[in-house]
């Protein structure tokens, strides 16, 4: 369709990557680097994938790029869980600006009690 | 019944991933979603009278923009914090109660909350989310309850119970 | 002029995968190196995009699905593994 606008779509998603990549980097822990991962990485790159929609039009390569953004939501919202569930349960601590935890009650007596 | 709406579904993914209507095409897909939905259709969940309900579909495209409106929102809040130089970030794990009851509804409203402002979904039991949240706010826990689920549940109710 | 843009835009895309790289040789847990094979896997995405239009052709976004899929797997299972479960549980 139009090439300027696909332009802005890939350039706002790129931004948006280098946010996430950037709070990879700078936040305290496991579960703060989840949060940008998440969000900031996955938006940019679904703006990325509308901007080649808008390249293409909706043709083969334009449906694709836009049917990778459910995939890509679905995935990536489901991955960030089990990492951060599997990163409590194998001990990780968090972060020492924490305020409040109320899932450790519940860790701990299942641990104690030997199920999972 | 409920096989032959899998069989449909996947055949549908196909052809839109392909994009391809030659008449080979239509038939290693057919092939192909046939015997996926031999091997793994015991395992999906969904309810399937439901999906020929039309006023699900009209609240679920509603849900779709208001979901886009909140990720935008969560995007903008997690850079903010992430550009300030003292980064104001007050994380915390907190219990959340919903009102949902079937799986299938709040594997969603998991999923939901995953992607909006600062939160991401640890663990469920029961009733009972918990919810990591990048800046928890001072108050009593039905606040946090409202502030973390209140804006999809009831649309969620309307779209999977 | 697109083209320009397009390639810095890409070069930009790859200097955050070293980003990503940085993160993964350097975390301090296990966690945390595969929160950055987790991005890194998303990043590919990004990257495979760009390359479709630039070369125009079908099979490279073909290439970025399966590698988020593929990466999608791989994290589960790790996740799994952090989890001290087996993998038939």
């Amino acid at each position: 369709m139009s090439d300027l606008l696909g332009v802005i779509f890939i350039s706002i998603g790129i931004i948006f990557n280098i946010l996430g990549c950037l709070g990879l980097i700078r936040l305290p822990d496991v579960y703060n680097r989840l949060q940008s991962s998440t969000k900031c990485v996955t938006l940019g790159t679904c703006s990325i994938l509308l901007g080649v929609l808008m390249f293409f039009g909706f043709n083969s390569i334009g449906v694709k790029a836009l049917f990778c953004i459910p995939l890509l939501f679905f995935t990536s919202t489901v991955g960030a869980h089990a990492l951060a569930r599997g990163a409590y349960w194998f001990g990780v601590k968090l972060a020492d600006k924490t305020k409040i935890d109320e899932y450790k009650d519940l860790v701990k007596s299942a641990k104690e009690g030997g199920t999972a | 019944m409920k096989y032959l709406v899998y069989t449909l579904i996947a055949f549908g993914f196909w052809l839109l991933f392909t994009f391809n209507l030659s008449i080979q095409n239509i038939i290693v897909g057919l092939v192909i979603s046939i015997l996926t939905v031999v091997f793994l259709g015991s395992y999906f969940v969904a309810d399937v009278g439901k999906l020929g309900q039309p006023l699900r579909y009209y609240w679920f495209i509603v849900y779709v923009f208001i979901f886009a409106w909140e990720c935008l929102k969560a995007n903008l809040d997690v850079a903010y914090r992430i550009l300030q130089v003292n980064m104001p970030i007050e994380p915390g794990i907190v219990k959340v109660k919903t009102v949902l009851k079937t799986d299938v509804a709040r594997a969603t409203l998991a999923n939901s909350i995953t992607m909006t402002p600062g939160t991401i979904t640890i663990d469920m039991k029961d009733d009972t989310l918990f919810v990591h949240w990048i800046y928890v706010p001072s108050g009593n826990p039905t606040e946090y309850t409202h502030q973390v689920v209140g804006r999809f549940e009831k649309y969620i109710k309307k779209i999977f119970e | 002029m697109t083209e320009q843009i397009l390639d810095i835009l890409l070069y930009i895309q790859i200097g955050l995968c070293f980003l990503c790289l940085y993160r993964i040789v350097r975390g301090p847990s296990i966690a945390d190196r595969m929160v950055g094979l987790d991005i890194f896997g998303i990043l590919v995405v990004g990257i495979c995009a760009v390359l479709a239009i630039q070369t125009n052709k079908m099979f490279i976004l073909d290439i970025g699905i399966a590698y988020v899929i593929l990466s999608f797997v791989g994290v589960l299972s790790l996740a799994k593994y952090l989890e001290g479960r087996k993998l038939n549980e």
